[in-house]
């Protein structure tokens, strides 16, 4: 993996950003409906809607309006929420690390789970693991994604109350952290107990978003890997002695894992509106629950900030995707 | 009527016909079909249980923290799923198609900046959009309609831009454009009849999407809050769930149900419709 | 012992509707030391027996009559466990498409070492020095720099030579190679064929070199069988062969094939009236079979 190769990449992705940029103002400004009149409560004079208006720069024409707006951008001022009165960026940041957090969970776990039954199905072709397998699948992508959420709810935190179901840590807890990633600040410094409460909390929310995806990735990598079963590389491993095992972990599956990846890219537009629906209904203070909360109460300069932020997690995901695709296989030049 | 019946025979079509005529009737015979009416509001009565968990028959699937009775809110609420996924659908399957028969018949221009446009639409994560649109359109019936026909006519496109190419290419095509047929009247006297089944798969299957979409956007609130819906009883029902499961279990299965019976029927057609797969 | 790999009325039937059999009763022997040739048409099921004594028959494929004797132990039926203990370290093979029996996202030298490592429990260091030896002995220039290498960075021949390395990395008693060099350059062939030759006569290692090439036979073989419809039609020493073919379809394969000792002769096409005899034949002997079925 080269430098230029990723710096190339990254410079690639800026008009695209820029060009969620305009779209998201001109959206925003375009159509009907006027947030300032509806902060303001009923009574208020048309002094008072002007002077907020100022104040938020809504006053200028839409050019000017772009311009100072995307001034603000690039130093990193993408304005004052309406609702909650603060700076967009700094609430943004501060919800930020939450999300990341599950995701990475539900992501690694996804992956875990997916190459585990995959290669399970495929060990046993034919007989019931892979039959369980394949109904597995059937059943998590048959019924709707944000269902699983409630399920999970409904089973495991009502039916029999084993995990919490909203938060992302007990908040009689001593724990004061310090930094926004507070799983892996726990288990950094050591705090067992912490560690212990932050894992439970997340369990099953990260279990709710992984598990759609799981499926997805299962059914995908399945398909690959019975079609590397039949590459000549894997009939000489046969004949040299390898077990079917070793075959499959450490022949098939490397070479599985390339198409996989490719169509994992199309599964990151699915995570993101799944880690939106998964926080809220876990009331996990990421920035899925922001940006319901702002979309509620029409909070533009939030909504724009969140939008930017979503697109710039989607193109750093893809970009992931493409630098694993590039280190899984070597024959895909960089230069 | 012959071919009707031999459709029915296909366990999954009757299975898919089943959900969506009882999706029709709550449609149609809501208040008629409902023992209550699903805002009348009853203080006194609330958390009513359910018949088997001991309540009386007056409420059978019992009451919410309001007293409202549940089995007539799934009722008017199966009223507006059907009703919002099916005026989504058809707008977003009209605009798709009118796009996609374009692009393929014309080819040339319409078909690269259609072909762009669609790239460009499907590579944009949708729930984005469904975001910046409910923010712009404010909560309401209208926006969960706007929202699905927007994020979702890009399915119609590209199917029936790929079908038009490979009717396009059959002979029957050539030999109507040699007899004179205008490009307009070819496309809709020959072409459309052979893309229909297509598209009749294709609109029940987004009739299940957008059952999901409703669901979710009136979940988190961004649907009307005058009629009952689906995602709206799950969310009321999310705040009493140690008090009364059911509330949120019994939308979430009507969902499910739903779902499974919009996603079969599509399936099932699209086999039966299939002339190579249905032998 | 004087036979190392001993083939007794091998039958292979492909269950299916109708079943069809892919081997009807063949027999063959090799010795240790010996380079036997197995040639034939494609379909003449030359690939069917390698795979056979190999254990990677085709899933729906069964063994319904004879056996396979490997060094004197009946390997036909033996079970994958077993099986393991004897492929790459006494009877390894050599693929037909260099191209792609090469794991394309390893580098080479887990490639050869696994072998080493796996069946005669050498270690890391130990396994790379030897791998090198390897290289060295295929004539692979600067195996050092080839050992990082991946196989897409390699031509075909390189490859073949690579794949050649690996078969005869553990000192095996019988090689089995099922038309390596179909796949390469004619001025690759030769190279090739001269270097399974070379190794062969250093190592002592019994060959199975499976081929539609008489002139490969000719060049390379001790002793040849002849191959078609799943049977053997005729065993000869090679000369033998050549000077004296006992079964019309050796003489007809003989004469469509090309001889550099006799540039510019005419080649002649296996008349289609043999081929429908010998189909024929082989409809009369499978009605005979008591397996059949349907």
């Amino acid at each position: 993996m080269s430098g230029s190769y990723l710096l190339r990449r990254v410079l690639w992705a800026l008009p695209t950003l820029f060009g969620v940029a305009v779209v998201v103002f001109v959206l925003v400004r375009v159509v009907p409906g006027d947030p300032i009149s509806m902060m303001l409560p009923p009574g208020a004079t048309a002094a008072d809607v002007d002077r907020l208006r100022a104040l938020y720069g809504l006053d200028a024409s839409l050019p000017q309006q772009f311009i100072s707006w995307f001034g603000g951008l690039l130093r990193g001022d993408l304005g004052t929420s309406i609702s909650l009165r603060g700076d967009v960026l700094s609430l943004i940041l501060s919800r930020l690390p939450a999300t990341l957090e599950l995701v990475t969970v539900a992501v690694v776990a996804a992956c875990l789970l997916a190459a585990f039954a995959a290669v399970t199905a495929v060990y046993f072709r034919g007989r019931w693991p892979e039959i369980a397998v394949d109904g597995a699948t059937g059943l998590t992508l048959a019924i709707p994604d944000f269902l699983w959420g409630l399920i999970f709810i409904l089973v495991l935190g009502v039916l029999v109350p084993l995990l919490p179901i909203s938060g992302r840590v007990d908040p009689t807890l001593a724990f004061d952290p310090k930094t926004g990633f507070y799983l892996a600040e726990a288990l950094i410094t050591g705090q067992v107990v912490a560690f212990g409460n932050l894992l439970m909390h997340i369990v099953l929310p990260a279990t709710a978003l992984a598990l759609p995806l799981a499926a997805a990735l299962t059914r995908i990598l399945k398909g690959s890997l019975l079609e590397a079963m039949n590459q000549d590389f894997v009939v000489l491993a046969r004949v040299k002695g390898y077990s079917r095992a070793s075959i499959l972990w450490r022949v098939a599956l490397r070479n599985a894992l390339i198409p996989t990846v490719t169509l994992t890219g199309v599964q990151f537009s699915f995570l993101i509106g799944g880690t939106v629906l998964i926080e809220y209904i876990f009331s996990y203070p990421g920035i899925g629950n922001l940006a319901i909360a702002s979309v509620l109460n029409r909070d533009l300069p939030m909504i724009q900030g969140l939008v930017l932020t979503f697109a710039v997690l989607f193109i750093l995901a893809n970009l992931l995707v493409d630098m694993t695709y590039s280190l899984l296989d070597p024959r895909v030049q960089q230069g | 009527m012959n071919a009707l019946v031999q459709l029915l025979r296909r366990p999954r079509i009757a299975f898919g016909a089943l959900v969506a005529l009882a999706l029709l009737m709550a449609a149609l015979a809501a208040p008629w079909l409902s023992p209550h009416d699903p805002l009348d509001q009853d203080l006194f009565n609330a958390f009513a249980k359910p018949l088997w968990a001991g309540g009386d028959s007056a409420h059978l699937l019992g009451t919410d923290s309001l007293g409202r009775d549940l089995l007539s809110r799934l009722i008017h609420g199966a009223r507006v799923a059907l009703v919002v996924s099916f005026v989504a659908a058809l707008l977003a399957g009209l605009l798709g198609t009118l796009l996609g028969l374009a692009a393929g018949y014309y080819g040339g221009k319409v078909d690269s900046v259609v072909s762009r446009l669609v790239e460009i639409w499907m590579s944009f994560p949708s729930v984005l959009l469904c975001i910046v649109l409910a923010a712009l359109l404010g909560a309401g019936l209208h926006t969960v309609v706007i929202a699905i026909v927007i994020i979702d006519w890009t399915r119609f496109c590209r199917v029936v831009r790929a079908e038009v190419l490979v009717q396009k290419s059959q002979d029957y095509v050539a030999s109507a454009v040699t007899i004179g047929l205008r490009p307009a009247r070819i496309l809709w006297q020959e072409i459309l009849p052979n893309v229909v089944p297509l598209l009749l798969t294709l609109f029940t299957l987004e009739m299940g999407i957008a059952i999901v979409v409703e669901a979710i956007l009136s979940f988190v609130g961004l649907s009307s809050a005058n009629v009952p819906t689906w995602g709206g009883i799950i969310q009321e029902g999310r705040l009493y769930v140690n008090q009364a499961w059911w509330l949120m279990a019994a939308p979430m299965l009507c969902i499910i149900v739903a779902v499974l019976g919009m996603n079969a029927l599509g399936d099932g057609l699209r086999d039966a419709l299939d002339p190579v797969k249905a032998r | 012992m004087s036979t190392l790999l001993q083939i007794s009325d091998l039958r292979l039937r492909l269950e299916g509707r109708p079943p069809a059999w892919l081997l009807r009763g063949v027999s063959l022997e090799v010795a240790p030391g010996q380079i036997v040739g197995l040639v034939g048409e494609s379909g003449a099921g030359k690939t069917m027996v390698s795979r056979v004594v190999l254990g990677i028959a085709p899933a729906n494929a069964r063994v319904t009559g004879g056996s396979v004797f490997f060094d004197g132990h009946d390997i036909t039926h033996l079970n994958e466990a077993a099986r393991r203990h004897l492929l790459g370290r006494e009877i390894a093979f050599i693929p037909q498409n260099p191209m792609t029996a090469l794991n394309p996202v390893e580098r080479i030298e887990p490639q050869i070492t696994d072998v080493l490592r796996m069946h005669l429990g050498l270690d890391r260091v130990r396994a790379r020095a030897r791998a090198l030896e390897l290289l060295h002995d295929v004539h692979l220039r600067e195996p050092e720099r080839l050992l990082r290498r991946y196989p897409h960075e390699l031509s075909g021949g390189m490859r073949q030579r690579v794949l050649i390395a690996i078969a005869f990395a553990c000192r095996p008693k019988l090689v089995i190679a099922d038309e390596p060099t179909t796949a390469l350059d004619v001025t690759v062939q030769k190279q090739v064929l001269r270097l399974i030759r070379e190794l062969q006569s250093h190592s002592g290692t019994a060959i199975l070199f499976i081929t539609h090439d008489l002139g490969v036979v000719a060049r390379l073989c001790d002793h040849v069988h002849v191959m078609h419809g799943g049977r053997v039609l005729e065993s000869a020493p090679v000369a033998q062969l050549f000077a004296s073919p006992a079964h019309e379809y050796t003489r007809a394969l003989i004469a469509a094939t090309p001889r550099f000792d006799r540039p510019g002769e005419l080649l002649r096409p296996i008349p289609v009236a043999l081929t429908l005899r010998l189909a024929e034949d082989a409809r009369v002997l499978d009605s005979s079979e008591p397996g059949k079925r349907g």
